[in-house]
């Protein structure tokens, strides 16, 4: 699945925190079905560099060029505020680390995964709700638990919820903040199982932060290894984690505990 | 009275008001903020309206006051008072008669004129507040028209009631541009402000804001395809006039849990008793017919 263009192109990516460096010279490119992992520990950037890409901080250096559907590839931070909240709205997703700040909780679930099609204009209430009730079937909530209130779902179905939420406007690219990083070890694996399937299914482009090389290798295709700001290692997700160059990526593949 | 300016107010406030007044007519339905200034009575009593209706009244003015639709409620007689001792000017019970109606939570049943104004009461002007705590997110939601969350708050009260529940402070979009919210009026007095020949006003006092929907302004409530928007119909009419096409209060007159309802505006009702309308128990409230001065 090769298109003629990159849907993301990122070049010399720079943030920093008054003197503090947040994220330091990062460029890749991300193809059409692309799921790239951006892994390290804490403290390593992964977090700054996922928010610059996403548009939610604006970077002090460096471009992000994004292939629009009408106009072609356009610089997200030149675009026009309206365009670049509609783009965030309609053609990207995020997935936030906890589910709380990317759900809506005083609203039911079927609210929360209708509200970027009214967001659009969606004025049909029947269509709304058929369109909540099947991508609740396919992030496995019960169809009965389509008028629960978000606050009285567990954790797992918090974070299948807010995937469904971004997922229905049928996003082109998401991103995704650690989306295991708040579940206990079998909620995260069916997690990774439904996660893993959507993106083959939609052909998703995925950005994908974790500091869990299991959930890397298992949703991954290409990983970039990130160290104090800087991307020291990248390359398809086997050859980086199975034959790591890198003294840290040695360190970091070294320190995971095998049961 | 001496030692007050006309109208309570000092020309300079009120010059400062009136020209938050002419921004608000000129941008249908956006909030202006303005200098509110400290009234001798409580935020929530109607103090944005009292400011809008000092800064326009004048001496040949007739002002009329109304709380829920009726002209003899606590806030309806103290703020026509007020303005009848800081003013000088004629007041009346009239909705005919009236050049500005003072109004909070109803609009009266009369179709307003051309040369009416109506002030509304505003506690909470902000119609995105619900969604969205920040001032800066809500102002960018109205510079940008980002209004499509709103349906999230009707979706609810279908997905919850089976139909649209909201009944009053229903969400309205002026002239198809911003979002407002009409004050807490029953969903029930919407059509009136669609394309209405008066001028309509709106003061908030401890928002400090101002706005407008200026004559024959489009004001569309929202609402789905599939469930439309539509007002409250009652299985009654009026118990003392007998109208069964106005706004009913539900009135308990004993108790042993006899109810009647009957029109909420009082004008309206007087009006049509008058002229010899009348309902089923047309001495329930102690006001037979024949001594309703016409």
């Amino acid at each position: 699945m090769m298109a003629a263009t990159p849907l993301l192109q990122v070049r010399g990516l720079t943030r920093r925190y008054g003197a503090r460096i947040g994220c330091r010279d990062v460029s890749f490119d991300l193809w059409p079905g692309e799921v790239l992992g951006i892994v390290g520990e804490s403290g390593s950037g992964k977090t700054t560099l996922l928010k610059c890409l996403s548009a939610q901080l604006e970077p002090d250096a460096g471009q992000v060029v994004y292939a629009t559907r009408d106009e072609g590839p356009r610089d997200i931070f030149a675009l026009s505020e309206p365009r670049r909240r509609l783009l965030m709205r309609t053609d990207w997703g995020i997935v936030h680390q906890h589910p709380v700040e990317g759900l809506r909780m005083g609203v039911s679930a079927g609210a929360n995964v209708g509200e970027r099609l009214m967001a659009v204009g969606a004025r049909n209430y029947g269509r709304i709700r058929a369109s909540a009730l099947d991508w609740l079937g396919r992030v496995e909530i019960a169809r009965d638990r389509i008028d629960d209130m978000p606050r009285t779902f567990s954790g797992g179905m918090l974070q299948r919820l807010q995937i469904a939420r971004n997922l229905v406007s049928s996003p082109r690219l998401v991103f995704m903040d650690e989306p295991t990083g708040s579940l206990d070890v079998s909620v995260q694996a069916r997690l990774l199982d439904l996660l893993h399937g959507l993106v083959a299914d939609l052909g998703l482009s995925v950005v994908v932060v974790t500091h869990d090389l299991a959930v890397a290798r298992l949703l991954a295709h290409r990983l970039m290894v990130m160290r104090a700001g800087s991307v020291v290692e990248e390359g398809l997700t086997d050859q980086v984690l199975d034959d790591p160059q890198h003294a840290y990526t040695q360190l970091l593949v070294a320190s995971i505990l095998h049961p | 009275m001496d030692g007050y300016n006309f109208a309570y107010l000092d020309e300079q406030t009120k010059r400062m008001i009136r020209r938050a007044i002419l921004k608000a007519v000129a941008i249908p339905g956006y909030q202006v903020p303005f200098a509110s200034r400290e009234m001798p009575l409580p935020y929530g009593w109607g103090t944005g309206g009292i400011q809008v209706t000092a800064a326009i009244i004048g001496l040949a003015d007739t002002l009329k006051v109304i709380d829920q639709g009726a002209d003899d409620t606590t806030n309806a007689v103290s703020i026509r008072r007020f303005f009848a001792r800081t003013t000088g000017v004629a007041t009346t019970e009239r909705t005919a008669d009236a050049t500005i109606i003072q109004t909070r939570h109803r609009i009266p049943e009369r179709s307003l004129r051309a040369d009416q104004i109506i002030v509304f009461q505003v506690p909470i002007p902000e119609p995105l507040r619900w969604l969205e705590p920040r001032e800066t997110e809500t102002r960018k939601m109205h510079a940008l028209s980002e209004y499509g969350a709103m349906h999230v708050k009707l979706y609810e009260d279908v997905a919850r009631h089976g139909r649209i529940a909201t009944a009053y402070d229903y969400p309205v979009m002026v002239g198809g541009r911003y979002l407002m919210r009409p004050s807490p009026i029953p969903k029930f007095d919407n059509p009136k402000l669609d394309r209405s020949p008066a001028l309509q006003l709106f003061g908030a006092g401890r928002e400090k804001r101002i706005y407008a929907v200026p004559p024959h302004t489009e004001v569309y409530s929202l609402d789905f395809e599939d469930h439309p928007f539509e007002v409250q119909k009652w299985e009654q009419a009026c118990a003392l006039c007998g109208a069964g096409d106005s706004f009913l209060d539900e009135v308990i007159v004993d108790d042993r849990g006899g109810r009647i309802f009957v029109c909420s505006d009082s004008d309206h009702c007087g009006e049509r008793r008058a002229a010899g309308h009348v309902g089923a128990q047309p001495d329930a409230l102690g006001q037979p017919a024949d001594k309703v001065a016409p």
